[in-house]
């Protein structure tokens, strides 16, 4: 039980981080404006939760011009698709285990 | 422990890799309603055909009046055909509160669209130069090409359909000269069978 605790990925807890991967996993790129879109949340709430997975380097930020304006697009990276599959594997796993 | 939120997070996962990666808006009553048509339009093809043999007039300029006629009929059933799915795409895509035209939507007309365009210009060209043997076996083809193409970017039922129709087409070239009946089938029969199915499962909710 506890081995497979320890691949519960904390960086996964939150819902909103949780939206992100799971967007990424399935869309090569999608860019901020989509992304709020689809996850229902604020610019300042999912920027911070965007910073995070960042950080851990889960996801890449492209950043490019359309039509002279900024736009920001993100990927995720192989490392953290890795680490959202590890982590779905988890859940999985102890869904199963206490049925 | 947290046995609910593990299975929630699972839920919350599946739904967004759904929703942001497929259209689905896509509205099973599109099919039932193009497949309706498409009988309808069997139905014209018919009497026209039969209908022309028998009129007093050269033979050629009948024949290619009549041509005229076919795929005007065929263009108009199409039409329809779109429309109909337009019309029902954006009432869904209200109820369900989303927007219509977004990502999934590109990516669904870009890949159901290219074998489907290859497919009517190859079929176009081979009418101009009067090859009409294999019309009907040649559309079912890559139109269920397109459907196998683009059903990763919608309801997975659009693969069986597209694998039906490649069948069909295939069947259709074993079979010349029944091409009328395999397009009734095709076209009209399998739609509104798999629409159906589509309307039963994902519609009515």
């Amino acid at each position: 039980m506890s081995g497979i605790i320890q691949h519960i990925n904390k960086a996964f807890d939150n819902r909103v981080r949780l939206g992100i991967m799971s967007v990424l996993m399935v869309n090569e790129k999608v860019d901020f404006k989509r992304l709020k879109q689809l996850l229902g949340v604020t610019d300042g709430n999912l920027a911070s939760h965007i910073k995070a997975l960042e950080k851990l380097n889960y996801i890449e930020v492209y950043k490019t011009f359309v039509d002279r304006k900024p736009n920001t697009s993100y990927s995720a990276t192989r490392f953290g698709k890795e680490a959202f599959k590890k982590h779905i594997d988890a859940l999985e796993k102890l869904i199963h285990q206490q049925k | 422990m947290d046995k609910n939120k593990y299975l929630e997070d699972l839920q919350e996962i599946k739904k967004l890799m759904n929703r942001s990666s497929k259209f689905l808006s896509l509205s099973g009553l599109s099919g039932v309603f193009a497949g309706v048509y498409a009988l309808l339009g069997v139905f014209v093809a018919d009497y026209l055909i039969n209908e022309k043999i028998v009129v007093a007039v050269p033979y050629t300029r009948t024949q290619t009046y009549l041509l005229v006629q076919l795929l005007g009929l065929a263009f108009v059933i199409l039409l329809l055909s779109i429309a109909t799915a337009f019309i029902f795409s954006y009432r869904k895509a209200k109820r369900q509160k989303t927007k219509m035209w977004d990502e999934t939507a590109k990516n669904l007309l870009f890949h159901f669209l290219l074998p489907l365009l290859t497919g009517g210009l190859f079929a176009l060209i081979l009418i101009s130069r009067q090859y009409y043997g294999l019309i009907a076996a040649i559309t079912l083809i890559f139109y269920g090409l397109a459907l196998v193409n683009s059903a990763k970017y919608t309801y997975g039922t659009i693969l069986y359909l597209g694998i039906s129709e490649i069948i069909l087409g295939l069947l259709a070239t074993a079979f010349p000269g029944y091409g009328l009946w395999f397009w009734a089938l095709g076209f009209g029969v399998l739609h509104i069978f798999y629409g159906g199915i589509m309307y039963f499962k994902f519609d009515r909710k």
